[in-house]
């Protein structure tokens, strides 16, 4: 009788990077329906611009690397970095706002540091972060959810909104209509109690749980994240402890729904990038911890940072501030949580200790 | 080391002994006064000045001070040409002397300006070492400068704004708009931007020698 004599993993094909690079570009679909549908062509329109110029900038670098062009094109891994800078980019940017950020993400802080899976910080959030100080009131305009327009104005359709983003196609210029977001309000409210801003802003009064559109758009991000899950692309700790310590943070400083409050939790946990940044962002092999026990540590502090730089800081969100600070500190974390190899009673250190 | 020739003093602190992209001294006040011309300008000039001076008066006395004492010595006279520097751009360039800040008393502890103490005029005749002092710190300058120039085109797209600081009212239309106005680019004169054009002129000179 023979006896099948495998080891573990008993993986059925080899999971390659242009495959889950894709599988991440689908489950981003959700949550861009729901930015499509809440705040207009918008987020669409940067995501086909920034698409556009990551691919023409990887295959520029390969170019200049004298790699096969088509190759690491293939593997998608700039399309994604260019799908989720559009995603956290405000809806109906200008379009060179757009243009800066990716060829920024993809040239410097990708390949200048060696490429796809040697770069220390998130390429899609230092384009995010080079453009919000570089250009702060382009990137703090955040479009008026639809159901919220002025009176009288109708939402832009989509050649209306190319017109916004590329001013050189209208004959008379067209204005985007922005407005606060959910953070953005909170940070603004200094003499309101929790209640009677919720009754008094449309933003809260109209909405089920937290800010109008910003619910569905987070939700959908979660739901993308749960499939990304379900299909084992990363593992469950560094969302669920970024989302908890991130809830945690909120619950300790709701301060009863007083004007200083910051916010309830799920009120953070539904707004601005919280879901994008938890499943998509944070979630990044190559710039987070590596170990499990590494990862909890890595989106915890994640947690903190966004909850610490939202409610003290002057910046609209923080997704993208506390990441890049959680990956200068990820290999840190890393030579800290070293897990116990197989057969050994103690972890091994990773570095040596000096004598 | 008196047989060195002017022309290769000149060649080494201009170019291919550049104090900051080769030997990479100085790279504070590099990355945290070249976000304009003016500021750049101003504090190369009053860097050259103290350096030329504290070269001079090093050389003079090279032969009377003891090792022991070397130091304190060089350090004494660099912080007295700091002194004077200071004083002059207080009272001609006052604004561009308190748009500087700390970064003019600083030029005491820039250590190109004790090294050239100690490597070059503490062995080598006056004159000579005046030239070393002037070509040395004028290659920093020029390092500053040229940071300096494309961190103002980039990041408010112009360049020699506000130049009156320095020269006086003549200088005061000699701004110019490369991008119109409203243009801005702010990360190229916050010091991140620093980081990123200083990083891309590093050893040039080694880059751009042939191999």
């Amino acid at each position: 009788m023979a006896l099948l004599k495998l080891t573990s993993p008993h993986a059925h094909a080899a999971q390659n990077t242009g495959a889950v690079m894709r599988l991440v570009l689908l489950a981003t679909i959700p949550g861009l329906l729901a930015l499509t549908v809440f705040f207009g062509w918008g987020s669409l329109i940067n995501i086909l611009i920034a698409g556009t110029v990551a691919v023409c900038c990887e295959a520029l670098v390969m170019r200049l690397r004298k790699r096969p062009v088509m190759f690491y094109l293939r593997d998608c891994s700039a399309l994604v970095t260019a799908v989720l800078l559009g995603l956290a980019l405000p809806p109906l940017a200008p379009w060179w706002v757009v243009v800066i950020g990716t060829g920024f993400a993809i040239l410097i802080a990708k390949h200048l540091y060696g490429g796809l899976g040697y770069n220390p910080f998130n390429p899609a959030m230092v384009g995010y972060v080079v453009l919000l100080i570089s250009f702060p009131v382009q990137m703090t305009a955040w479009a008026t959810p639809l159901p919220l327009y002025p009176e009288g104005l109708s939402a832009p359709s989509f050649w209306e909104s190319l017109q916004i983003v590329f001013p050189v196609l209208s004959p008379g210029n067209i204005d985007a209509v922005t407005a606060a977001t959910p953070l953005d309000t909170f940070k603004h409210n200094s003499s309101l109690l929790v209640t009677q801003l919720y009754e008094k802003t449309p933003l809260f009064s109209q909405a089920h749980w937290a800010g109008l559109g910003w619910e569905w758009v987070n939700l959908g991000f979660l739901a993308g994240g749960i499939l990304l899950l379900a299909r084992r692309v990363f593992t469950w700790h560094a969302p669920v402890a970024m989302l908890s310590s991130l809830a945690l943070c909120a619950a300790l400083f709701y301060d009863s729904g007083s004007s200083a409050s910051h916010g309830s939790p799920l009120m953070h946990l539904l707004s601005g990038g919280t879901m994008l940044g938890a499943f998509f962002i944070v979630t990044d092999p190559v710039t987070s911890a590596t170990s499990n026990r590494g990862r909890l540590i890595y989106g915890a502090l994640i947690g903190v940072l966004i909850f610490i730089i939202r409610s003290w800081g002057s910046y609209p969100d923080a997704v993208a501030f506390a990441v890049l600070l959680m990956n200068f500190a990820a290999p840190l974390i890393d030579n800290y949580t070293l897990p116990r190899t197989y057969g050994h009673t103690k972890s091994r250190r990773a570095t040596k200790k000096k004598e | 080391m008196a047989s060195t020739s002017s022309r290769e003093v000149a060649h080494n602190g201009l170019w291919k002994n550049n104090p900051a992209l080769v030997q990479l001294l100085g790279l504070c006040p590099l990355l945290a006064v070249t976000g304009s011309v003016v500021n750049a300008l101003g504090l190369g000039l009053a860097t050259m000045l103290v350096l030329a001076g504290s070269n001079t008066v090093v050389s003079m006395i090279r032969n009377h001070v003891s090792e022991a004492v070397k130091i304190p010595a060089f350090v004494m006279i660099i912080a007295t040409f700091t002194t004077c520097t200071e004083l002059l751009m207080q009272a001609f360039t006052y604004e561009l002397y308190t748009i500087l800040g700390i970064f003019i008393p600083l030029i005491v502890t820039n250590c190109m300006i004790l090294g050239r103490a100690e490597a070059f005029a503490c062995k080598n005749p006056v004159a000579i070492s005046l030239f070393d002092g002037l070509m040395m710190g004028g290659g920093f300058g020029l390092v500053l400068l040229s940071i300096g120039a494309i961190r103002e085109i980039l990041g408010s797209g112009t360049l020699f704004a506000d130049m009156h600081l320095l020269f006086g009212p003549i200088a005061e239309n000699w701004t110019l708009h490369l991008f119109g106005e409203g243009y801005g680019f702010l990360i190229a004169v916050l010091p991140p931007g620093a980081f990123l054009v200083a990083g891309a002129d590093l050893d040039s000179p080694a880059r751009a020698a042939p191999r």
